[in-house]
């Protein structure tokens, strides 16, 4: 395998040009996605197009070029129409990207993946299958405000049927796209939208990451932190600190909310005894709540300490810098959780 | 009669384009956070409207609301404290560009949500019509919003139910990065209105005068109680979608490119006689003076308390 360093969004981009080129009835489909539709001078002197967007990020830049405007597919801002068709094509032969280009938009989106996408298989006896990735993004972390920042992947976690995916860094987005476009389900593959300036080590083969399986990003012994997406850093760095004082941290990335890992994280807490549960959702009803119940339920023998989740508030993700700032779950808030479960531990080491 | 307006249009319309500008400058200095998107070019459409609207009649607005909240009688102080997130926001720097918003001028907010307009304007106009109230609702929305589902569904009711409600369409050729002309089976908006058994009139939304007559017919008629009318205004947008945007889609063909809606009513109002080019110069001047200020005391303004992160989530 070569390594060089890529973007979280290259990678993206790059397993979404792959899977194009390896089967035919992959497309992309939202809004903007290539941008400048019926716009001449976006028409290149080999007839091949420019796009004037690729994507309000730029993550799909350069696709309609190679794939063309047919399977590079620009929509009005019409998220219930398009998404009904991406429905609709993939229990009928297409396996598409449909792209929500925020979460916060899945308002209008939401019916086709709930009632329509995820029931079908069930309610036709299993005589049908939707291979759709639904490509979004979600976080707080750029001014976006309240309708723009939102985490709701454990929103789409609540459906059965639905897979949803939460890749942490470059390397795991590009395997778990290339997964979710693989799958004959409806996968919902997030993006934190402040991860796609992240650089790391990317192949540049074809390879996928096992849906449904979790990371163990460091093991440790005394505490299992289990964490989403960008959440993954935030406690690496608690990892880092408490590893200062000797305490051995176990870190797991999730990588796939539903359906979660729950082996991995089970044997994680037998051996460590406490857990804290990082997600930058809203505090209610989340993966992180989820995660603490099942846990509870079965290994609660094996806990010294009850589990701690940090989430973002029970409030809408504010405007203002500083209190932004205050909204995301950051070390400080996990060690101030992680000081109260740690503390005959470090009486007794340190 | 436009004449007895001029002045106020005239004033409004410069305070929408300094605001702009302002805005575009400040954004570049990295002043403000996420994402904006200005209304420079299409001053003449919330003028033109908001000139026959009273404090107690409602609007809706979009994600480029900055125009129709100056327009609206918002504060402006207030406004440019809330884009750039301070205190002394209208929203306490809470809401942002996105969500401009002061209920108590009648501006319902600027939406994050493209179409997320619709259903709400005709929700004010219901208060209206069931309390017998004389008030109207005005919905702003982008080409890019009439091809949501919401247009319908909007439309549809308000139609249904004889609200006071005018739909005002400002057409400025592109949603987002994508031209109107192909997210559109339809060649304008204006004439999906008699699906809905309303009328749809077209105008030149550069034009602050054509924008006015049409807007006080539709009022006429809402106060009527014959109900809603679909009006699309044909313009421009100066900048890009958002502050950033390389704006690759426009091109030197586009309808209205070189066209000033401001320099346009200035001409047309020196040569009538509604305004001498003193009153012009005096109101430019006094705008950018309202401007300036509003810079200087959103600067000034302290970041909100922390606190505020916990507060106005429930009554």
């Amino acid at each position: 395998m070569t390594e060089r360093k890529v973007t979280f969004m290259t990678a993206i981009n790059e397993a979404m040009a792959q899977s194009m080129r390896k089967d035919e009835t992959v497309i992309l489909i939202g809004t903007d996605v290539a941008g400048g539709a019926e716009v001449d001078h976006l028409v290149q002197d080999d007839g091949r197009y420019d796009d004037a967007f690729g994507g309000v990020f730029g993550l799909s830049k350069g696709l309609v070029t190679e794939f063309g405007r047919e399977r590079v597919i620009d929509t009005p801002i019409a998220e219930h129409g398009y998404f009904s068709a991406a429905v609709g094509a993939a229990a009928t032969g297409l396996r598409p990207i449909a792209e929500l280009m925020f979460n916060d938009f899945v308002g209008f989106a939401l019916d086709p993946i709930l009632n329509q996408g995820a029931k079908m298989r069930y309610m036709f006896g299993g005589k049908a299958k939707i291979p759709l990735t639904v490509r979004t993004v979600h976080g707080a972390g750029a001014g976006a405000a309240a309708q723009h920042s939102q985490t709701l992947y454990g929103l789409f976690g609540a459906i059965p049927g639905v897979k949803v995916v939460v890749p942490s860094n470059p390397y795991d987005a590009k395997g778990l796209m290339l997964a979710a476009i693989e799958d004959d389900n409806v996968v919902v593959f997030s993006e934190d939208k402040m991860l796609y300036g992240m650089k790391g080590d990317v192949p540049e083969e074809y390879y996928t990451i096992e849906i449904g399986k979790a990371n163990v990003v460091r093991e440790g012994s005394d505490l299992t932190i289990v964490a989403i997406g960008k959440m993954v850093q935030v406690a690496e760095e608690v990892a880092d600190r408490l590893g200062g004082d000797g305490v051995k941290v176990e870190v797991i990335d999730l990588r796939t909310i539903s359906p979660w890992d729950q082996e991995t994280v089970i044997e994680s807490v037998k051996k460590t005894g406490r857990l804290i549960v990082i997600d930058e959702s809203n505090p209610h009803n989340n993966t992180a709540t989820d995660v603490a119940s099942v846990v509870a339920d079965k290994a609660f023998d094996y806990l010294d300490g009850p589990i701690k989740t940090v989430c973002a508030p029970n409030t809408p993700v504010p405007f203002a810098a500083n209190l932004e700032k205050a909204y995301i779950p950051d070390a400080d808030k996990v060690l101030r959780v992680a000081e109260e479960l740690i503390s005959d531990l470090k009486i007794g080491t340190i | 009669m436009i004449k007895e307006k001029t002045l106020w249009i005239y004033q409004k319309m410069n305070e929408i384009r300094f605001f702009e500008e302002e805005v575009h400058r400040t954004f570049g200095k990295g002043l403000i956070p996420g994402f904006v998107h200005l209304y420079a070019g299409e001053e003449a459409v919330a003028t033109g409207v908001m000139a026959l609207l009273n404090d107690e009649d409602y609007i809706t607005s979009t994600h480029r609301g900055h125009g129709h909240a100056i327009a609206k009688g918002c504060d402006i102080k207030g406004m440019m404290a809330e884009i750039m997130g301070k205190r002394d926001g209208l929203g306490g720097g809470k809401g942002g560009s996105m969500h401009v918003a002061d209920i108590d001028k009648g501006m319902l907010g600027a939406n994050g949500i493209v179409g997320g307009g619709f259903g709400i304007a005709a929700g004010a106009a219901l208060t209206s019509k069931t309390l017998g109230l004389d008030h109207v609702a005005v919905c702003f929305f982008g080409d890019g919003a009439s091809n949501e589902g919401t247009f319908h569904e909007g439309l549809n009711l308000a139609s249904i139910l004889d609200l006071p409600v005018i739909f005002v369409c400002e057409n400025n050729q592109f949603g987002e990065g994508t031209p109107f002309r192909y997210a559109s089976a339809s060649e304008t908006v204006a004439e999906r209105a008699p699906a809905y058994n309303m009328p749809g009139i077209r105008v030149d939304g550069m034009d602050v005068e054509a924008v006015y007559e049409a807007t006080k017919t539709a009022i006429e008629r809402a106060k009527a109680g014959k109900g809603p009318t679909l009006i699309e205004c044909d313009t421009y947008r100066h900048y890009g979608h958002f502050e950033g945007d390389e704006q690759k889609y426009k091109t030197d063909n586009d309808p209205n490119k070189d066209r000033d809606p401001i320099t346009e009513f200035r001409e047309k109002a020196i040569k009538n006689q509604w305004m001498t080019e003193k009153q012009a110069v005096e109101i430019e001047e006094n705008a950018k003076k309202t401007i300036d200020e509003a810079v200087a005391f959103a600067e000034e303004s302290p970041l909100p308390d922390i606190s505020t992160l916990y507060t106005d989530i429930f009554a």
